[in-house]
């Protein structure tokens, strides 16, 4: 029977639904009913990781270390970990202190065109001993063929699988199908995948990428996620529990942690409102949502046009400063005319 | 004696994108002459093209200084941090003055719009980075104008095109040389520095946003310094525009600024190269003028640069 491993960044990727205020408790609450259901990874922390904290993305409530220990408390059989993007956190000031507390898996993360920029952060998390894997963000902005190249890279610095983002939901299952079937044709380390639901295609797409032979996926309880929200994780196990393949995971304990982040942690289960369905058709970072509906009201434009203005662009995630130029020169345009 | 009637002569060390562009702005300028343009390896691109202006130039790296030190009076280097850190002590035993563009963090920080006149009797200025040559401007009008400055974030994008293997290797350095550039220049402790790679075809211009968290934002005072000071730095640097006026968003000071290159070696995209050698250029010609003459020249303004119009 094959075996997936699920990786769960309900407190991480979550943390964008929240403008990154989930709290100690929070953090402490969630991981010890994950550690209960036996879900093997726990990704913790600001949306865009560590060291990410800032007026530009937002600040969060807690800081990383407090973030990390509250969840290492709780954390004993499933492993504790993080999403680390070179250009927001340094070695130094972010990725040693948080392998000093105690991470196991970090996960390296670049725009889908710039492995390059992981090899130090790769290099330094194996050097530690730790668990490294490689991310390649926003992916369905790259062809098959530069896909394959950029994750060759990171196996080539050390990298122990590679994961493949759907950061903009934008994908459908044949799309994810060609991609996660030609890096595991090539590569000679696991692959993953990690969907968002713009399109309402998180479940099938994450189910398309398993068929093509990727055995890390991503999910969050309930969805909790930027915009329309990422894969379900209780639907993930469920669906994979029918299709038999193993998850390791108990399904009553991944349901009951379902119950208890809706109850604790998530104001508002994700929807698929049309604001996510733009970011998705025109290809823009889906934790953009909450900023392009706060500048879009200031500068009095359809949020809407602001995302297909990114997408035309070809904004990367990261880039949310050039949300408020972006609609500063709709408005003008507006104005114009 | 290393002066011509009226010129400076220099040596820029390092024969890659940055040295090469730097060379073709040192040809234009009144106040410089390049004896040498040295590198490790004549077939490269950038020792083509010296050589195709008439340049004198060597493979022999910090050795073609040792071996000819009456060569020049000024050193760019032009290299990397390590290199600097290695060519330092030679160069000034040599009693050469330096004008460092590696993240080395060895020598007096210099932007020029803010405190050229303090750089011109230091014998090693560090150019600090690009993201400081475009930030740190303005970083200086939020310090200068506003109460309680308790954050600066300033985040950088530009066109992943522009970026070689020894900036994308260094990214580490570029964030911590440039968060403690802006620390000095503004006086704020807690700073941060963002760099996003944007890969879209054609290629993206570098922007660069500044917020601060300050006591009680006062936009009109902002506004005349953030204009005065955008206007020194366009008087070295043409291609720097405001492109978002400071406003204030979510309880943060927010502005943004685009560099456009003067395109002389490097694509105009690459603004985040050409204000770096801008800025070094500005440098280099301040301290021609101080020395070529103290007393009638140089006069503290900002005027630093008549070559780059």
């Amino acid at each position: 029977m094959p075996q997936i491993r699920l990786s769960d960044p309900t407190l991480r990727d979550g943390n964008h639904a929240v403008a990154h205020q989930l709290t100690k408790l929070q953090i402490s609450r969630y991981a010890e009913a994950a550690e209960a259901a036996g879900v093997p990874i726990v990704e913790v922390g600001h949306g865009n990781g560590i060291g990410a904290s800032s007026l530009q993305v937002g600040l969060s409530c807690e800081d990383d270390a407090t973030m990390l220990r509250a969840a290492r408390e709780k954390l004993s059989r499933s492993a504790l970990g993080i999403h680390c993007i070179p250009g927001f956190a340094t070695i130094n000031k972010d990725l040693r202190p948080a392998l000093d507390l105690g991470v196991d898996v970090v996960r390296v993360a670049s725009h889908c065109t710039e492995a390059d920029i992981t090899q130090r952060h790769i290099g330094f998390v194996r050097d530690r001993g730790k668990e490294a894997m490689g991310v390649l963000m926003m992916s369905h902005m790259a062809s098959v063929d530069v896909l394959l190249e950029q994750a060759a890279k990171m196996e080539a610095y050390g990298a122990e699988a590679v994961i493949l983002m759907d950061s903009a939901g934008a994908y459908l299952p044949a799309d994810v199908t060609l991609r996660v079937g030609t890096l595991v044709r090539n590569l000679g380390i696991p692959v993953g995948f990690h969907a968002h639901n713009n399109l309402g295609m998180a479940v099938a797409n994450s189910i398309a990428a398993a068929q093509a032979g990727a055995t890390i996926l991503d999910g969050t309880a309930r969805g909790f996620g930027p915009g329309a929200g990422n894969t379900q994780l209780e639907v993930l196990a469920a669906v994979l529990e029918k299709m038999e393949i193993s998850t390791g995971i108990n399904l009553y304990g991944i349901l009951d942690l379902g119950d208890l982040a809706e109850r604790e942690i998530i104001p508002a289960v994700p929807s698929i409102k049309s604001i996510s369905i733009v970011s998705g058709m025109a290809g823009v970072f889906s934790a953009f949502t909450k900023h392009v509906d706060r500048i879009s009201k200031q500068y009095n434009v359809d949020p809407r046009d602001v995302f297909f203005e990114l997408g035309r662009r070809k904004i990367v995630a990261g880039q949310e400063d050039i949300i408020l130029e972006a609609a500063q020169q709709l408005a003008q345009r507006k104005l114009a005319t | 004696m290393s002066y011509t009637a009226d010129k400076m002569k220099i040596a820029i060390l390092g024969s890659g994108n940055i040295g090469t562009d730097l060379l073709v702005k040192v040809l234009r300028s009144p106040h410089l002459e390049c004896a040498m343009f040295i590198g490790r390896n004549l077939a490269s691109p950038g020792m083509a093209k010296a050589n195709s202006l008439g340049v004198p130039i060597s493979d022999r790296s910090i050795d073609a200084i040792i071996q000819n030190p009456d060569c020049c009076e000024l050193v760019f280097d032009a290299t990397s941090a390590i290199d600097h850190k290695r060519h330092w002590p030679i160069l000034k035993a040599l009693g050469k003055r330096v004008i460092d563009l590696t993240p080395s963090n060895l020598g007096m920080k210099c932007v020029p719009a803010v405190n050229l006149e303090q750089c011109v009797d230091c014998d090693n200025v560090n150019m600090i980075s690009c993201g400081g040559q475009t930030s740190i401007p303005l970083a200086h009008a939020i310090a200068q104008t506003q109460q309680e400055v308790e954050y600066i974030e300033v985040v950088s994008s530009i066109a992943s095109r522009s970026a070689g293997p020894a900036t994308r290797i260094n990214l580490d350095e570029y964030i911590e040389t440039t968060e403690s550039g802006l620390t000095m220049f503004s006086g704020c402790v807690r700073t941060k520095v963002i760099l996003n790679l944007n890969p879209a075809q054609p290629c993206v211009d570098m922007q660069t946003t500044i917020s601060a968290k300050v006591g009680n934002p006062d936009l009109t005072k902002l506004n005349s310094a953030v204009e005065a000071i955008i206007a020194r730095v366009q008087q070295y640097v043409p291609g720097y525009h405001m492109i978002v006026a400071p406003r204030v968003e979510t309880n943060r000071i927010v502005m943004m600024v685009k560099v456009q290159g003067l395109g002389d070696y490097l694509p105009r995209y690459a603004g985040n190269l050409d204000i770096i050698n801008c800025a070094a250029l500005a440098a280099a010609e301040a301290f021609a003028r101080h020395h070529l003459s103290t007393s009638s020249f140089w006069k503290g303004s900002a005027d630093a640069s008549d070559s780059t119009k």
